[in-house]
């Protein structure tokens, strides 16, 4: 071995750690015996210790392919068991809630809907539902409509993505090509009601930024029909496969007061045997005019939240065909609320050179009315003043209760947005469910737990 | 009024339109300790100028503006809808535990909800007594959030919890007010280890110490950051520009309309 100091480019680490020891799997001693801090290399080169028992303390993460994004575990081994583990997050922190304390009420739904990046729409409402109760007032009842179809189109496109990326993780590349292919459907579905794929900032305080486009019935009647045709494949390949079963049944179980007390909520309380639907129990956007059913199994293992998500698909797909009659009956309603305090002032449309403020608009505050201009111009820039006090609004995302807590101190921006993330809270869960079972199980209870880092570190 | 006198002053007021801001000449002794009776529970930083103006005057907008700060009112009976019965329940409860009344400093209903203000040193008792007696049952930890009001507020840190009955289908506020010297509130883990994360956030963003959490760290922020960035006064970075050493102000420093 040469006796120059080799120094590992990328990690500053000294490696030549002197003659005949392994450059990779540096030897300490501690009052427990020798301790092997492996850092690269071949498995096979860990040097065995004779009478020493196999105990692995083992970081997974934050970059692997099956942690479900920038998610860290540290995992004790012994042997293939897990004997301990624990979760780090924060790799993904970008301080949203902070940031919004220095955005006007309108702009804050710019920054929310980027946390939990697979159910935008539902954060969306969450917090505009919280504005509003803030500000007393209600949305109308077309807008209301469109938000409840926007949300149920977002659910079907989170759970598509667990199949997804569950499949993948465990090894069923088939299962994520089908899932990113479905979801692809559900995101040029939104990309022509709201403009985007993704972040849509559609739902405002208020209401919704505009009305949905022209043809948007046919639309989403092709789209029902495609995934109608689509959904039962999944029971064609996973339901019943045996490899999918073994993979996941009994595995990842936790009871249902294990779930409570770890404030697990959405699919992993239900699949625990509570049909604990927010939808159904303090029902918001009149979702009580909906007809379905909360899927709920009794096993609460990864076999069951897998079917439980793969039905609430089914379901959201009936309210989306509900959503239809009734925004055929409000056609030409309103979608933000009359108050011209609080409504965005501009009504949007399509010119010459794209989406933009109205021709009739630009003329009236042009050259018309000062006061329009005036107006305009204080709600853009300074927004609305939202009366002190706070509240609490939960809704019922994917993944859970997502709950907005909002205090105002009757200013132009808020005061505090504190999100109660569901992946953030039910992440929690993930040593109870892995603690004693092996590691290749816990890949399926982190992918059942479906965790969206960008929600969990906001 | 000198600057310090605005800051020392209570600020006890009513409903927000149409009302000239309080000073503390203007307290009575007798609204004062009304005040202190109810346990000295301040929410909310008063504002003043149109256009955020603090210190020199500002040229280009209305200076003059005092805006109070808000506080929220205590509730009278009858509360309404659920409230009042289940705030006897409560209260039961609480007696048949041995937890003071007047652990509860403060009741409030606003938009719907009810806040009870808690005493710190009785929080986990109650806690325990909402979750475990068959009146209340609250199994649900929804949520603890970290507020803070503001550097001018006293008691600018509060605890905040949302609670989730499952059985009754209910939900309650608690809300803990701290001062910032001493921003110390007894860990409700114990009770709903659901609170462990969020508990571990409120201290990260916040400061706010949970006595008895087993491993109060730090969860969103690198363990060795120094502050707690979602504190009012934490100091904000701009962004320098690349042309004579200008600098793109911190938003807290920037021109605002608020």
């Amino acid at each position: 071995m040469s006796h120059e100091r080799l120094a590992d480019v990328t990690t500053g680490t000294d490696t030549a750690v002197g003659e005949g020891r392994d450059p990779y799997a540096a030897e300490r001693r501690t009052t427990e015996g020798p301790v092997y801090t492996v850092t690269g290399g071949d498995w096979d080169e860990l040097p065995s210790a004779p009478g020493h028992d196999e105990r692995i303390v083992i970081n997974m993460g934050p970059q692997h392919p099956s942690t479900h994004g920038v998610l860290r575990l540290v995992l004790e081994l012994e042997g293939e068991t897990v004997t301990q583990s624990r979760l780090v997050i924060g790799y993904l922190h970008t301080g949203i809630e902070k940031n919004t304390e220095y955005r006007t009420w309108t702009q804050a739904v710019t920054f929310i809907t980027r946390m939990d990046y697979l159910a935008p729409l539902h954060n969306e409402t969450a917090y505009c539902l919280a504005v509003e109760k803030l500000l007393g007032t209600e949305a109308p009842r077309r807008a209301q409509i469109i938000r409840v179809l926007l949300m149920e189109l977002n659910r079907i496109s989170s759970h598509l993505v667990f199949l997804a990326t569950g499949g993948m993780e465990l090894g069923s590349t088939t299962g994520m090509v089908f899932g990113f292919r479905e979801r692809e459907e559900v995101l040029h579905l939104l990309e022509f009601l709201t403009g985007l794929r993704m972040n849509h900032a559609f739902v405002r305080p208020g209401g919704v930024a505009q009305d949905l486009p022209v043809g948007y019935g046919e639309k989403i009647r092709d789209f029902l029909k495609v995934m109608r045709k689509r959904i039962p494949d999944y029971h064609r390949m996973f339901t019943g496969q045996p490899i999918w079963q073994r993979r996941l049944k009994g595995v990842g179980h936790l009871p249902l007061d294990g779930a409570i007390a770890l404030g697990a909520t959405g699919p992993i309380l239900r699949s625990a045997g509570l049909a604990w639907d927010l939808r159904k129990i303090q029902p918001y956007c009149g979702y009580e005019e909906y007809d379905f059913e909360v899927p709920t199994s009794y096993d609460a293992d990864c076999f069951a939240r897998y079917l439980l998500r793969v039905e609430e698909i089914d379901q959201s797909l009936g309210i989306v065909e509900q959503t239809l009659a009734k925004l055929a009956e409000t056609e030409g309603d309103p979608v933000m609320v009359e108050d011209g305090k609080i409504a965005w002032p501009a009504k949007l449309s399509i010119g010459p050179d794209g989406l933009g403020n109205s021709l009739e608009h630009v003329r009236k505050i042009m050259g018309q009315s000062m006061e329009s201009l005036i107006h305009h111009f204080k709600l853009v820039t300074e927004g609305f003043d939202v009366p002190p006090g706070q509240v609490y609004v939960p809704v019922e995302s994917p993944r859970g209760e997502l709950g907005y807590h909002v205090v105002s101190d009757g200013g132009t921006r808020p005061m505090r947005v504190h999100v109660r993330e569901p992946s953030f809270v039910n992440l929690q869960s993930m040593p109870a469910m892995t603690e004693g079972g092996l590691v290749a199980d816990v890949i399926a209870s982190v992918a059942s737990i479906d965790p969206v880092m960008g929600g969990v570190d906001r | 009024m000198s600057d310090d006198e605005t800051d020392r002053r209570i600020p006890v007021r009513g409903p927000l339109a149409g009302e000239s801001p309080p000073s503390a000449a203007e307290l009575t002794p007798q609204e004062e300790a009304e005040h202190e009776a109810r346990g000295g529970v301040v929410a909310g930083r008063s504002r003043q100028g149109m256009f955020g103006v603090r210190g020199s005057g500002d040229t280009s907008g209305y200076g003059g503006l005092r805006l109070p700060a808000y506080v929220p009112q205590p509730a009278q009976r009858p509360y309404g809808d659920w409230f009042d019965d289940f705030t006897d329940d409560l209260l039961a409860a609480m007696a048949d535990n041995g937890i003071p009344a007047e652990a509860i400093q403060q009741v409030t209903v606003d938009r719907g909800e009810i806040t009870y203000y808690v005493r710190r040193e009785d929080l986990l008792p109650l806690c325990r007594v909402l979750r475990d007696d068959a009146s209340l049952r609250f199994e649900l930890c929804s949520s603890v959030s970290g507020v803070d009001y503001g550097p001018e507020v006293p008691q600018r840190l509060h605890s905040v919890y949302h609670l989730t009955s499952m059985t009754f289908r209910r939900r309650i506020r608690l809300e803990v007010t701290l001062e910032v010297d001493d921003p110390h509130v007894p860990s409700v883990v114990e009770v709903y280890p659901t609170a462990d994360w969020q508990e571990r956030e409120a201290w990260d963003m916040f400061g706010i110490v949970y006595d008895g959490h087993p491993a109060l760290t730090r969860i969103l922020m690198p363990d060795d950051w120094d502050g707690h960035p979602q504190r009012k006064d934490y100091p904000l970075g701009g962004i320098p520009v690349e042309y004579k050493g200008a600098e793109i102000p911190p938003p807290d420093q920037r021109r605002a309309y608020s």
